[in-house]
């Protein structure tokens, strides 16, 4: 890829070195024949290979995403531009977004990661939001031989070390274990952020004479293309592609974060435009300024591109991705102004370019234009796809039996229950996370969400990450709404009322119409409990190709859910109180069991029918508990997802050690069923009579909280019987036993 | 007794944020002529005479543990019959 | 009075600091940049946790060389109280005002979680505010908290009562099982535990608070200073 070698714009076409790059015969044909009505040569062909990759231009995923419920009034910034922005009062708004660095993170584990977090805070704080909180959703396969732990400590280590480093707590996330993702694990980071609306800026880049200033590291031959990279299929022959390592540097990227911070707050008038150099490098955040800004050209000069080794080409300068940069436009004349900002906070700054009238984007080397095509060419006008679609055969069953567990001593299924990975406690991950810096972190991880306050505000917002592959697997439609549904319950739990969602779409390979089905399906189910839950779709990451020698992962559309709490009384956890109060199950319980982790505990696999799921009756349930913590009756509020009943019962006691003496004319199997809709409540005496009033048959009284340490369950058909003490201790040693 | 030397450090190409902190940590001390700063790993391995290819086997922990070859390159010394 | 809180390339704990002293002491507090040469006008300085300099090296062997670090000798030499925490611990360490060194935890892994710490000397300007032996729990968030002292410093530091505080489960591996030292003259404490993260019962303690009262009131007292 250096100089020397560079196919001439002949050799391009004849020997479809392109091909190579990500791009197909057709888009080829189209950059040649529609846009440049020439020969494309090297570097063009390079930059076209960056941004029309599915990474960049989502050119497969755009006609779903549209299906996307974003509406609401408290949108103040939706789907498009880089994070969303929710209002939430005072002036303030809350940004967030997610990324998937699964790829990357496959191929070097420590430093996936670590750019990976630290993609997603540039994408924060170039809204002009400082970074309050993130979380990790992580999903590796069973854990198998050292190779796997290995494996996981460094995924870990690797958002550990970024992420503690940066001064941004890390308040927590979810992970879970399926031999769906044993060669394709997936590494979701989201970030939110907390801005003066007033503050909220743009990444266009207008108004021709313009300043075009690159900050931060200098540039490397680091991830040469990793966009389309990102966006290609894995197989057991991958190891060429190993060229593309970034390494993370936490510490440059503090002093970037606080220099782009201050230009933001303190030299407002100076600044037209900032963006993140994320995928594909200078040549995605140049064209994208450019292009939004609509009606004007853009020329860089590449020599003055900060480098950190000799001899780069021209194509390698536009598609490194070298972390730790951002790119600004500044208003002509006020350049001085904002590089001795970045000076000050010891960050590296240096104009490189500048907006021209007309529309050309051209780039310069070595006193020779190198590229020269239409702005709109690379970012707005990459084609789009409209894949076909296809129902795999597994969903067609016609047959809605549901898997029958085996249950004859309900405590030793509840204890195996209780110890698997995805089931058991991840302290020992989010140990090595600082949940705490800032100050702000009132619930940390292991809760339902996050709560995090606002400073000097009695408010407080809940977040949380969530979704179930294996539902979407039998089901990616009610999968998509289950996923959405149980977020909202975690931020529901947490005292909050939600206020938009953004999502990872992690998917395989949208090519083939099964797998496009599944993305399709599953958008169409998120929105429409998006809807219903009013929780507005405000960004996301679309990651594809998720498939390893043609086994695509299960579809595993993550979603970030931000609540709001408004008034800090209102936060609650998950933890039992206080002896006697009254412990109560909120919605109905069914036999549902296919796609359940006692269905995996027991088979190995999901299979059948996913069970049913009434969205209606999920938001009324929803509602209940709001009101339920609004008018200040519960001691404490726990969803019930995988694993059932029982170990969201067990969860509830473990915080605090306090014991539950419960009777149910539910069967022991049935405490295991992971019909979705459901809470364990737990209410004081005195406001039993107001409680019971409220949720009327919604609600089933199980028994009291104990103080004698004893978790008892009395079912229909048998009983659960097993120390708190010990439950506990399966739970929280269990993930420890199988990472040693 | 056999005294191996490993050192291992970044490839050329990989950023290493660490050593390029120490530089311009000395720049600012006034040590204006130190135009680079490397920072690695070293390892003394003390291999029992016994071993049969001591270069196949270092290769080997080295590929396996000692550098991350997807970032790293390693060289090695064999000091023969050191006093290890 | 008013408290200096410095802040080097990579301190993330800064603000902690600034909001636990306005907010919750409610006393006067400016953030002092690395850059400064001067801490005339205060009357204590706290050295901030965060990742100096990336951390890289080691823990706080750049910072040290910051023009701060001479007026920051001086403060302590003339006898006011200097509090490093966390990271701060360890830019105290090596720019010599602290002895001893902080070493990577024995699980060579980061650790965040409330610890349970004991009060091994409650006569110091620091620590007066608690009782002798008080069990507190503030929060360790560390990679490098594992306090080395070789044998003769560390008979020094249990004969001159300079072990402020101890853990009651060592998390890291310290030697003594030291979370806290002062220095022989009293006015520079280092301490892994994060006091600024606790001062508010909705953020899980305010077993912390104790520590700035401390330094209060001895100012305020004009008691226990050295001058």
């Amino acid at each position: 890829m250096s100089n020397q070698q560079q196919a001439t714009p002949e050799q391009i076409r004849d020997q479809k070195v392109y091909r190579g790059m990500g791009l197909t015969d057709y888009e080829y044909g189209l950059i040649k024949d529609n846009v440049l009505h020439r020969l494309p040569n090297y570097t063009e062909i390079g930059l076209y290979s960056g941004m029309w990759s599915e990474h960049c231009s989502y050119k497969n995923s755009k006609p779903v995403l549209k299906k996307f419920y974003t509406k609401g009034k408290r949108v103040v910034k939706g789907p498009g531009e880089g994070a969303g922005i929710i209002d939430i009062g005072d002036g303030q708004g809350v940004v967030f977004k997610a990324e998937s660095h699964n790829h990357p993170s496959a191929v070097e584990p420590f430093q996936g990661a670590t750019t990976g977090v630290g993609g997603i805070l540039r994408d924060i704080f170039s809204m002009g939001a400082r970074p309050i909180a993130s979380l990790d959703s992580l999903r590796f396969g069973n854990v198998k031989n050292d190779a796997d732990k290995y494996f996981i400590s460094q995924i870990v280590a690797g958002i550990s070390s970024y992420g503690n480093c940066i001064g941004v707590p890390t308040v927590g996330g979810d992970t879970a274990f399926d031999d769906a993702y044993q060669n394709n694990p997936l590494v979701n980071v989201m970030c939110v952020g907390l801005m003066n609306i007033d503050n909220m800026e743009v990444g266009a880049a207008a108004g021709a004479g313009n300043a075009i200033i690159y900050v931060g590291a200098d540039t490397g031959r680091d991830g040469i293309n990793g966009a389309s990279f990102a966006s290609a299929e894995f197989d057991s022959e991958h190891e060429s592609q190993r060229s593309a390592v970034q390494v993370g540097d936490p510490f440059n990227e503090k002093l970037v974060m606080e220099g782009c911070l201050d230009v933001i707050d303190n030299h407002k008038d100076a600044l037209v435009g900032i963006q993140d150099m994320g995928a594909a490098g200078l040549v995605s955040s140049s064209a994208e300024m450019g292009s939004k800004a609509g009606g004007n050209g853009m020329k860089l000069n590449l020599d003055l591109v900060p480098q950190r080794e000799k001899g780069m080409s021209a194509f390698e300068l536009m598609l490194s991705e070298s972390q730790e940069r951002m790119l600004l436009c500044v208003k002509a004349g006020k350049e001085d102004e904002v590089l001795k900002v970045f000076a000050d906070h010891g960050v590296n700054a240096v104009v490189i370019g500048r907006v021209t009238d007309g529309s050309d984007y051209v780039l310069e080397h070595h006193g020779k234009v190198v590229a020269n095509v239409p702005v709109d060419s690379l970012s707005a006008d990459a084609p789009v796809y409209h894949r076909e679609s296809k129902e795999p055969a597994r969903i067609d069953q016609e047959s809605p039996e549901q898997f029958d567990p085996e249950v004859s001593v309900p405590t030793e299924t509840l204890r195996k229950m209780l110890s698997q990975p995805t089931i058991a406690s991840k302290e020992n991950i989010f140990k090595t996370y600082d949940t705490q810096v800032q100050t702000n972190t009132v619930v940390g991880p292991g809760s339902d969400a996050a709560v995090v306050r606002i400073l000097h505000k009695n408010k407080a917002i809940a977040i949380t990450t969530d979704v179930n592959g294996r539902y979407l697997y039998l089901n990616p439609r009610v999968g998509g709404q289950m996923a959405v549904a149980e977020a909202g319950r975690n931020v529901v739990a947490s005292g909050a009322f939600p206020l938009g969602i953004t999502d990872c779409l992690n998917f395989g390979n949208p090519e083939k119409p099964d797998q496009f089905y599944e993305l399709d399906q599953a958008v169409m189910g998120m929105s429409e409990a998006c809807e219903k839950l009013e929780s507005p779709v405000i960004s996301g990451n679309v990651s594809l190709n998720n498939e390893f020698d043609d086994v695509a992962i299960y579809p595993s559309p993550m979603v970030g859910m931000v609540g709001l709490i408004d008034d800090l009384k209102k936060v609650t956890t998950q933890d039992l109180k206080q002896a006697n109060d009254l412990v109560y199950v909120l919605g109905k319980t069914g036999d549902d069991f296919n796609g359940s982790e006692i269905q995996r505990m027991q088979t190995g696999k999901v299979s059948g029918q996913l069970f049913n799921f009434d969205l209606d009756y999920e938001v009324k349930i929803q509602k209940l508990v709001q009101k339920a913590i609004n008018d200040g009756l519960l001691n404490s509020a726990h969803d019930v997802s995988e694993g059932g009943l029982i170990v969201s019962i067990a969860e509830s006691t473990f915080g605090n050690q306090l014991g539950v003496n419960l009777v149910s004319d539910l069967t022991a199997k049935q405490f295991f069923a992971e019909t979705q809709s459901r809470f364990v409540v737990s209410v004081s005496e005195e406001n039993r009579e107001q409680f019971e009033t409220l949720v009327g048959g919604d609600a089933s009284l199980l028994g009291r909280v104990t103080n004698d340490n004893h978790l008892f369950v009395q079912t229909a058909d048998s009983y659960f019987d097993m120390a708190v003490d010990e439950a506990y201790q399966t739970w929280k040693g269990a993930l420890p036993c199988v990472l040693k | 007794m056999t005294l191996v030397k490993v050192y291992v450090n970044y490839k050329k190409s990989i950023l290493n944020p660490e050593a390029q902190a120490i530089h311009s940590a000395l720049n600012r001390l006034g040590y204006s002529n130190i135009s680079d700063v490397k920072l690695g790993k070293y390892f003394e391995i003390t291999v029992d005479d016994d071993s049969k290819d001591i270069d196949s086997e270092i290769n080997e922990i080295c590929d396996k543990l000692l550098a991350n070859v997807n970032m790293e390159s390693y060289r090695y010394e064999i000091v023969e019959g050191a006093n290890a | 009075m008013k408290f200096a809180i410095l802040s080097f390339p990579g301190s993330n704990c800064e603000m902690d600091l600034y909001y636990a002293i306005k907010d919750i002491i409610k006393e006067d507090a400016e953030l002092v940049s690395y850059k400064k040469d001067s801490l005339d006008g205060f009357d204590a300085v706290l050295v901030p946790g965060g990742f100096s300099y990336g951390d890289y090296l080691r823990s706080g062997a750049i910072a040290r060389f910051s023009p701060i670090i001479k007026p920051l000798q001086k403060f302590a030499e003339s006898g006011k109280p200097v509090l490093g925490i966390c990271n701060g611990f360890q830019i105290l360490t090596e720019a010599g005002l602290l002895p001893g060194s902080l070493q990577k935890n024995v699980s060579a892994k980061f650790i965040c979680e409330p610890e349970k710490l004991v009060v091994n000397n409650n006569k110091t300007m620091f620590s007066n505010g608690y009782d002798f032996e008080q069990k507190i729990t503030l929060p360790i968030a560390h990679g490098d908290g594992n306090y080395y002292a070789d044998v003769k410093t560390l008979r020094e530091l249990e004969e001159n009562n300079q072990i402020v505080f101890k853990y009651w489960n060592n998390p890291n591996g310290s030697v003594a099982n030291i979370a806290g030292i002062i220095n022989k003259k009293g006015n520079v404490l280092g301490m892994m535990p994060h006091p600024e993260r606790a001062v508010e019962d909705i953020l899980g303690s305010s077993d912390g608070k104790g520590i700035f009262y401390s330094i209060v009131k001895t100012i305020k007292d004009r008691g226990v200073i050295y001058e």
